[in-house]
């Protein structure tokens, strides 16, 4: 591991951009200005997108070169605030109750049982505290997973930064931490939501870009058979399949082909490896073999 | 420079009238936004409106069309700023009219760059053209008497889709857990012996997405559909409606509307393939590819009403109605050809989906809002155990 590399929040579109790629994350103009917004102004970023483009990933480069703690909230269907946001500690408050009954001042537990020491914080009360280092990056990842009824707990927590206890009363964050939000629209999140936020639809990339991201993530690669592997993903995508490709299958793809020491991209080789980069059987039945040849063929000649 | 506020006002204004639900509250953000950057450069004055306005990818390329029409002239230029006004004023009808049938004609968000090429939909388009009957649809407005009936009926309606068990719980006396967070209450109210309190799981429907074929052999129904369609809408959540023909076209949001005569016109007009051939594997190719991630995720059951009778003979459809199969918790086929008890499976299509549904339920008698309700609502014998 690399030391985190301690710079403050970026003050242009630039900088942004620049702050990106030192954590090896090549950005877009369009990204950047969205993640610049995001920063200056302490609204938190919502990022869609196809699987495998990258929107997690901008998290964990944001907390790695801003020198701040990732707080991530994986979600899931059923998540709910005991979970997410905070739980009392059951069983330490009824061992309070038995001590202070033993103690014979039964009622003054009341009053003493829902304070902090029976907290239990979880991810979104924890991204409101004092973190050394400055606020953390806060990632709410695949919010499409969990059900509607959840998306209600993180308004406030999103529009105000703060957390309501009903016990307790109500916890606010000093300074605001960088949150983004990913989803992969297996549904659409609510509007009250999307309100709050900058919105961001991640795509797949373009062939320049495309290669300037393999060549920092996986810099092993040859730079022949890179070229080869964008221009023939970048064919894929173009082809209707039920899944399209990500980046995530690109650097992959580029990392297995390198490690079965190939210098360019041949037809057995890649009908082997096309599990790879396509997920679906239908997709991989309906490449392999003569469209495979041609759009390698193809993606030759683009390569040059 | 202090033209600036106005100038953003009024392109809200403007994408609110194609569509985009832009609150006060996102012009004021916008402003704030734009103080930030440099106003010299096109492109990040674009994405910075982008991310405040757009908060969905399907809003991008309206957005595009309108902040191109809308930006064309420097905004820096008191005469270019009249100049627009009344251009606008002249054109404006024009502006939101194109920019709004663009949108209805706009494929579904493909994720093509403007660099690659167009996504082969506009081709299929193109070639079958000649031979698609592309027609609006009027509907009988529905009568007073008809509207109180479909609403009983509706109440009838049981379609064999169990409710399925959440991960959410609410306060129940006879719950299977234990709240411990209730009980500790009760028990500090009380400051007696812990009385257990429970919870027990929520249970509903899961999501439900209708495919409707509306061809020619199917248009003796589609009226009835319709107001079946629209009724099932409204009266639970988390239910999606694509009709198909030629094309597949998500009416959702036009069934939305309370009132069924209102909301069906609103269908007529949207869909364009009313009463023409079928076909059904590039229908369904259609909706595996843009549509099953996004509205299947929450294991949807899918109900997909078609006769069957399909002019590509049935190409590609085993393959696809086996993907749509597997994408989703189950698959009711609904079949309203069958007039004669004595059917047997003999169309190409008929064949090539059969083996891939979870039910099938045959129609045989398919003249009413009731006939339907019933057959929905029948207990069958499930082809293949429902899978949780």
């Amino acid at each position: 591991m690399t030391p985190p590399l301690i710079s403050s929040v970026p003050n242009s579109i630039d900088q942004t951009t620049e702050l990106l790629r030192q954590g090896g994350y090549v950005a877009d103009r369009s990204l950047s200005t969205a993640l610049f917004l995001a920063l200056t102004m302490k609204r938190p970023l919502f990022l869609e997108g196809e699987a495998g483009v990258g929107k997690t990933e901008i998290a964990k480069v944001l907390s790695q070169t801003l020198g701040r703690d990732l707080i991530r909230l994986q979600c899931y269907e059923g998540l709910d605030v005991s979970a997410a946001v905070y739980e009392w500690n059951y069983p330490r408050q009824i061992m309070a109750i038995r001590l202070a009954e033993a103690a014979g001042k039964g009622s003054a537990a009341a009053d003493s049982i829902y304070t902090e020491q029976y907290l239990i914080k979880r991810p979104l009360l924890q991204a409101l505290e004092k973190h050394n280092g400055g606020p953390p990056v806060l990632l709410i990842d695949e919010l499409d997973r969990t059900d509607e009824p959840f998306e209600a707990f993180l308004l406030e927590v999103l529009s105000d930064f703060q957390v309501t206890i009903p016990e307790l009363g109500t916890v606010k964050a000093d300074a605001p931490p960088i949150v983004i939000v990913t989803s992969n629209r297996t549904r659409e999140i609510h509007d009250a939501l999307k309100r709050r936020c900058l919105y961001h639809w991640v795509d797949y990339p373009n062939v320049d870009r495309e290669r300037a991201i393999l060549k920092s993530k996986a810099p092993n690669v040859g730079d022949k058979l890179g070229a080869q592997i964008v221009n023939f993903i970048q064919n894929l995508r173009g082809m209707e399949l039920f899944k399209p490709p990500g980046i995530a299958e690109t650097i992959d793809w580029a990392e297995a082909l390198t490690a079965l020491n190939a210098k360019e991209l041949d037809a057995s080789t890649v009908d082997a490896t096309l599990g790879v980069v396509l997920k679906y059987q239908d997709d991989i039945a309906r490449v392999r073999g003569d469209v495979a040849a041609n759009t390698i063929a193809a993606a030759k000649k683009a390569a040059g | 420079m202090n033209l600036l506020p106005q100038n953003v006002m009024h392109f809200a204004r403007i994408l609110r009238r194609v569509g985009l639900p832009l609150g006060p509250g996102q012009v004021a953000l916008a402003l704030d936004a734009l103080t930030r950057i440099d106003l010299g450069r096109r492109d990040d004055v674009f994405w910075t409106l982008h991310a405040v306005f757009v908060t969905k990818h399907a809003q991008s390329e309206m957005f595009r069309l309108a902040f191109d029409r809308f930006w064309h002239v420097s905004t820096s230029d008191d005469e270019g700023l009249i100049d627009r006004k009344q251009k606008l004023r002249s054109g404006e009808a024009q502006t939101s009219r194109r920019i709004a049938d663009a949108f209805a004609d706009m494929a579904p968000p493909s994720s093509a760059n403007d660099d690659a090429p167009e996504p082969a939909i506009t081709d299929m388009s193109a070639s079958w053209s000649a031979s698609e009957k592309l027609r609006n649809q009027d509907f009988e407005t529905m009568t007073a008497a008809e509207m109180a009936d479909a609403k009983l009926l509706l109440k009838k309606l049981r379609l064999p889709i169990p409710e399925v068990r959440t991960r959410r719980f609410v306060a129940a006396s006879h719950g299977s857990r234990i709240d411990l967070r209730a009980t500790l209450k009760a028990s500090l109210a009380t400051g007696e012996l812990i009385h257990l309190k429970r919870k027990a799981c929520v249970e509903r429907h899961p999501p439900l997405v209708v495919l409707c074929d509306i061809s020619g052999s199917m248009s003796a129904y589609a009226r009835m559909l319709l107001y079946f369609l629209h009724a099932i809408t409204n009266d639970r959540d988390r239910v999606h409606v694509f009709l198909f023909g030629t094309r597949l076209t998500n009416v959702t949001r036009e069934l939305q509307h309370r009132d069924p005569d209102v909301a069906l016109a609103r269908v007529g007009k949207t869909v364009q393939d009313w009463s023409g051939g079928t076909r059904i594997g590039a229908a369904l190719e259609e909706f595996n590819r843009n549509w099953s991630r996004r509205v299947l995720g929450q294991g949807a059951v899918t109900l997909l009403i078609t006769d069957g009778l399909d002019r590509d003979g049935g190409a590609g459809l085993s393959d696809e109605t086996q993907r749509l199969q597997k994408s989703c918790r189950r698959l009711i086929w609904l079949n309203p050809l069958l007039r004669y008890a004595g059917f047997e499976a003999k169309p190409a299509g008929i064949r090539a989906m059969l083996p891939h549904v979870d039910e099938f339920r045959p129609v045989h008698n398919l003249n009413s809002l009731a006939a339907l309700i019933e057959t929905l609502s029948l207990v069958h014998q499930p082809r293949r155990p429902v899978a949780a």
